[in-house]
C-alpha cells in the first residue's frame, strides 16, 4: 500500500485556497461571538482573509510564471497560470461581493454573519474548480460552489421573491448536477479512470469505449452548461438573478459563470482532445443559440436585474464561442487566453453595473426597474458616467474592456474556422447580436440622461470604491489590453 | 466458498430462535388483563382514527436535517477505519482535521440553539 | 457473475424514473426525492463500473461515498428552503411558487 507523502500533497501550491478555507471555518465560530448589532466586524474579517489569499496569490504569480505548473493532492488538482489567473478573478470578485453587501445587508434588514462565511465557501469552490485535474474534484468543487449560492440567493428570506429564487435555483441546480455526475460516471465507465489526463489517454478516436465516453461528455456539458447559463439550460437565470439579493446576483453572475467556464475548459481541453471536433461543433451551436436568445429576450426587459440576467446569458454565448475555438490544438492557447481575458473584462464591467443597480435599489427591494434610473444623469453625474461606461463595455464599444474581449473572442473563432466552418456562421451571429444588444444597453443610458426623474441613489463609500475600481479596470482593459492579454495567454494550461 | 458466512448464519439462527423463545415465554408466563386502551392498535397514545397526514412541529424536521448531515459525514470514517493501521500517523492527522471541521459545524449549531428542544 | 450491463440497465432505469419525477411531480419535496433517486442511480453505476472496469483503484468507490455526502448536503439545504417557503406560503407545490415569471 503506497502512502501519499507530504510532497505529493503540496500544500504550498494551494495556499490561497487553504487560507480562505481555514479563515472561513474560524469566521463561522467567531461570528457567534459577535453581537447582532456589530455584524460588520464579520465583513471586515472576511475581507482580511480574502486579502491574505490575495497576497499569497501575488507571490504565486511569480513562482508559477517560472515553473509552469505543479500538481497537488497527489495529482487531483493542478495549479498553473490558468488557475492562478482565474483565482485572482475569483478573489477580487469575492472582495467586491463583501464590499457590496456591507451597506446593503443592514439597509435591507438582512444582516447576518453567515453571508460572509458562505461567500468565502463558495469562493473556495470556484478556486478549486479552476484547478481541478480530476472529475471527482470537478464534481465536489461544483457542489461547493453551488450549495452556498443556493442559500445566498434565498438570503433575503422574508422577501418572497428571494425565497422563490433560492428554491428554483436549488431544484434546477441539483437536477443539472445529477446529469453532470451521471456523465462523470459514464466517462469513468468508458475509460476506467477519473483523472483528466488518464481519460485523454484512454479516449482515442478509434477506441471501443467511444460511445460511452461521448455520451458521458455530453452529460457533463449539460451540468456545466447549466452553471454558465448556456441556452437550453438557462431557464433559471432571469428568475434567480431578479429574486436574489443584488450583491449575491452580482457575485454569482461573475463567479459562478467563471467557475463553470474554468471547469468546462479544463475538462474539454485536457480530457477530450481526441473528440475535439465533436464537442467543438456542439459548443459552437450552443454558443450561437445562447447569443441569439440572450440578446433578443433582453430587449423586452424592464427590470434592470432581469435585463442583466439575459445579458449574462448572451455573454456566456460569446465566451462559449471562444471555447469552441479551442478545439484546434494549434490555436487553443489563443482561444483560452481570449476566454480568461473576456471573463476578467466581463467581471469588472458586470460588477460595476450591479453596483449602480444596488445604489439605485430602495430598502424594500423595489427600485430595480430601468425607469428608476431616470434623472441620474443630473443628480449623480459621476455614477451615471460610470454606468454609461459599463453599458458601452457590455455592448462592445471602443475604449472599454468589453470591446477588446469581443475582438479577441471573434479573432480566436476566425482562426479556428479552417477546422470547423460552422464557426464562421456563429461569428456572424455574434457580430449581429452585438449590434442588437446596443438597443437595450443604450436604453439605460438614454433613460439616465434624457428622461426626467427623481434620480435617487444611495452611494456609501464602499460602493464608491467598487465603482471607481471597476470603472478604472474596464478603461484600462480597453485602452492598454496588451499586458493583461499576454498574461491571459500565458495562462494557457500546461 | 461460503465458509466466511458461517458466523452470519449462526447469528441469524440464534436471533430467530431466541426471539421465538422470548415471545412464547412471555405469552405463557405473563399475566393477561386486556383493557380497551391496551388492545388498541397503537398502545402508546397514538389515536388510530383521524387524518392520515398529521402536522408535526417544525422542530422534528430541523433535528432530522441535522441528523442527516452528521450521519452521512461519518461515512468518510469508514474507509479510514478499514485501513487504520496502514495509514498510521498520516491517517490520524488527516482524519483529525476532518473531525475537527465537523466539530466546528457542531459548535455552530449548538450556539445557534438548534439543539435546544424548547 | 451478473453481467455489467444488468447493473447499468437498472441504473439507467432509476435515472429515467428520477427525471420523470422531477418533470412530472408538482410537490417540491417529491421533486427533491426524485433528484436523490437520480443521484443513487449514479451511485449504482459508479460502484458497478468500479467493480467491473477498474477494481484495483478505489476511485469509483470513493466517488460513490462523496456523492452520498454531497447528496445529503443538498437534501439538507433543499429541505430547509422548502420548510421556510412552507412557513411563509402554506404550500410546497412548485406551480404555486410563481411570483417571478418563468
Amino acid at each position: 500500500m503506497q502512502l501519499p507523502i507530504l510532497e505529493s500533497i503540496n500544500l504550498m501550491a494551494v495556499l490561497p485556497v487553504l487560507i480562505i478555507a481555514g479563515w472561513a471555518c474560524v469566521l463561522l465560530v467567531f461570528d457567534l461571538l459577535i453581537p447582532r448589532s456589530r455584524k460588520h466586524w464579520t465583513a471586515w474579517l472576511a475581507l482580511v482573509g480574502l486579502l491574505g489569499a490575495a497576497v499569497a496569490l501575488f507571490f504565486q504569480i511569480g513562482h508559477f510564471a517560472r515553473l509552469g505548473s505543479e500538481a497537488a493532492f497527489d495529482g487531483m488538482v493542478t495549479v498553473d497560470g490558468f488557475s492562478i489567473f482565474l483565482q485572482v478573478v475569483f478573489v477580487l470578485t469575492a472582495i467586491v461581493g463583501v464590499l457590496l453587501a456591507l451597506d446593503y445587508l443592514p439597509r435591507h434588514g438582512i444582516e447576518r454573519g453567515e453571508y460572509y462565511v458562505l461567500l468565502l465557501f463558495t469562493t473556495i469552490g470556484m478556486m478549486i474548480m479552476s484547478m481541478a485535474a480530476d472529475l471527482i474534484v470537478v464534481f465536489v468543487a461544483l457542489e461547493l460552489l453551488s450549495i452556498p449560492l443556493y442559500i445566498l440567493s434565498g438570503f433575503a428570506g422574508m422577501r418572497e421573491t428571494s425565497e422563490e429564487a433560492a428554491l428554483k435555483y436549488f431544484l434546477l441546480g441539483a437536477f443539472a448536477s445529477s446529469f453532470l455526475v451521471y456523465g462523470i460516471a459514464l466517462t469513468y465507465g468508458g475509460t476506467g479512470t477519473t483523472r483528466l489526463t488518464g481519460i485523454a489517454q484512454a479516449v482515442t478516436s478509434d477506441a471501443l469505449n467511444l460511445p460511452l465516453t461521448t455520451v458521458g461528455m455530453g452529460l457533463l456539458l449539460v451540468g456545466l452548461g447549466f452553471k454558465v447559463a448556456a441556452v437550453p439550460f438557462h431557464m433559471w437565470t432571469p428568475d434567480v438573478y431578479q429574486g436574489a439579493p443584488t450583491p449575491v446576483t452580482a457575485f454569482m453572475s461573475v463567479g459562478a459563470k467563471a467557475g463553470g467556464f474554468a471547469a468546462l475548459i479544463r475538462v474539454l481541453v485536457t480530457a477530450f482532445p481526441a473528440i475535439a471536433s465533436e464537442w467543438g461543433t456542439l459548443i459552437a451551436v450552443i454558443a450561437g443559440l445562447t447569443m441569439l436568445l440572450g440578446n433578443i429576450v433582453a430587449i423586452s426587459q424592464s427590470n434592470i436585474k432581469r435585463m442583466l440576467a439575459y445579458s449574462s446569458i448572451a455573454h456566456a454565448g460569446y465566451i462559449l464561442l471562444a471555447v469552441a475555438a479551442a478545439q484546434r490544438s494549434e490555436n487553443a492557447s489563443f482561444a483560452i487566453g481570449a476566454v480568461v481575458f473576456y471573463l476578467l473584462a466581463y467581471a469588472l464591467t458586470n460588477l460595476g453595473a450591479f453596483t449602480v443597480a444596488i445604489a439605485v435599489e430602495r430598502d424594500d427591494g423595489t427600485g430595480t426597474e430601468i425607469d428608476d434610473f431616470a434623472g441620474l444623469g443630473k443628480t449623480r453625474p459621476w455614477m451615471a458616467l460610470a454606468m454609461a461606461l459599463f453599458m458601452l463595455s457590455l455592448t462592445g464599444m471602443p475604449i472599454s474592456g468589453g470591446l477588446v474581449g469581443k475582438v479577441f473572442v471573434f479573432q480566436a473563432a476566425l482562426q479556428a474556422v479552417p477546422g470547423d466552418p460552422l464557426l464562421l456562421a456563429v461569428v456572424i451571429i455574434g457580430v449581429l447580436t452585438s449590434v442588437v444588444s446596443a438597443f437595450y444597453y443604450l436604453k439605460v443610458i438614454m433613460v439616465m440622461y434624457m428622461r426626467e426623474g427623481e434620480g435617487k441613489a444611495v452611494l456609501p463609500l464602499a460602493l464608491k470604491t467598487v465603482l471607481a475600481a471597476t470603472a478604472f479596470g474596464t478603461l484600462v482593459l480597453g485602452i492598454i489590453p496588451g499586458p493583461v492579454f499576454q498574461m491571459a495567454q500565458r495562462a494557457m494550461l500546461k | 466458498m461460503f465458509e466466511q458466512y458461517y458466523p452470519i448464519a449462526v447469528l441469524v439462527l440464534l436471533a430467530t430462535v431466541l426471539s421465538i423463545i422470548v415471545v412464547f415465554l412471555s405469552r405463557i408466563m405473563g399475566p393477561r388483563r386486556p383493557t380497551p386502551k391496551k388492545s388498541a392498535p397503537y398502545e402508546s397514545g397514538m389515536s388510530p382514527i383521524g387524518p392520515a397526514v398529521r402536522r408535526l412541529p417544525i422542530k422534528f424536521y430541523l433535528v432530522a436535517v441535522l441528523f442527516i448531515l452528521f450521519d452521512i459525514e461519518v461515512i468518510f470514517l469508514l474507509p479510514y477505519a478499514t485501513l487504520v493501521r496502514e495509514l498510521g500517523v498520516y491517517g490520524l492527522i488527516a482524519t483529525g482535521i476532518f473531525v475537527f471541521i465537523l466539530t466546528i459545524g457542531l459548535v455552530y449549531e449548538w450556539k445557534k440553539g438548534a439543539l435546544d428542544w424548547e | 457473475m451478473i453481467p455489467l450491463h444488468w447493473y447499468l440497465l437498472v441504473a439507467a432505469g432509476m435515472f429515467a424514473l428520477g427525471i420523470y419525477g422531477v418533470l412530472a411531480r408538482r410537490n417540491a419535496v417529491a421533486i427533491l426525492m426524485s433528484i436523490e433517486l437520480m443521484l443513487n442511480a449514479v451511485n449504482i453505476n459508479l460502484v458497478a463500473f468500479w467493480r467491473y472496469m477498474a477494481p484495483e483503484a478505489l476511485n469509483g468507490q470513493m466517488f460513490a461515498i462523496l456523492v452520498f455526502a454531497v447528496a445529503a448536503a443538498e437534501a439538507a439545504v433543499g429541505l430547509a428552503l422548502i420548510i421556510s417557503i412552507y412557513r411563509n406560503r402554506e404550500t410546497v407545490v412548485a406551480e404555486d411558487i410563481n411570483l417571478l415569471k418563468w
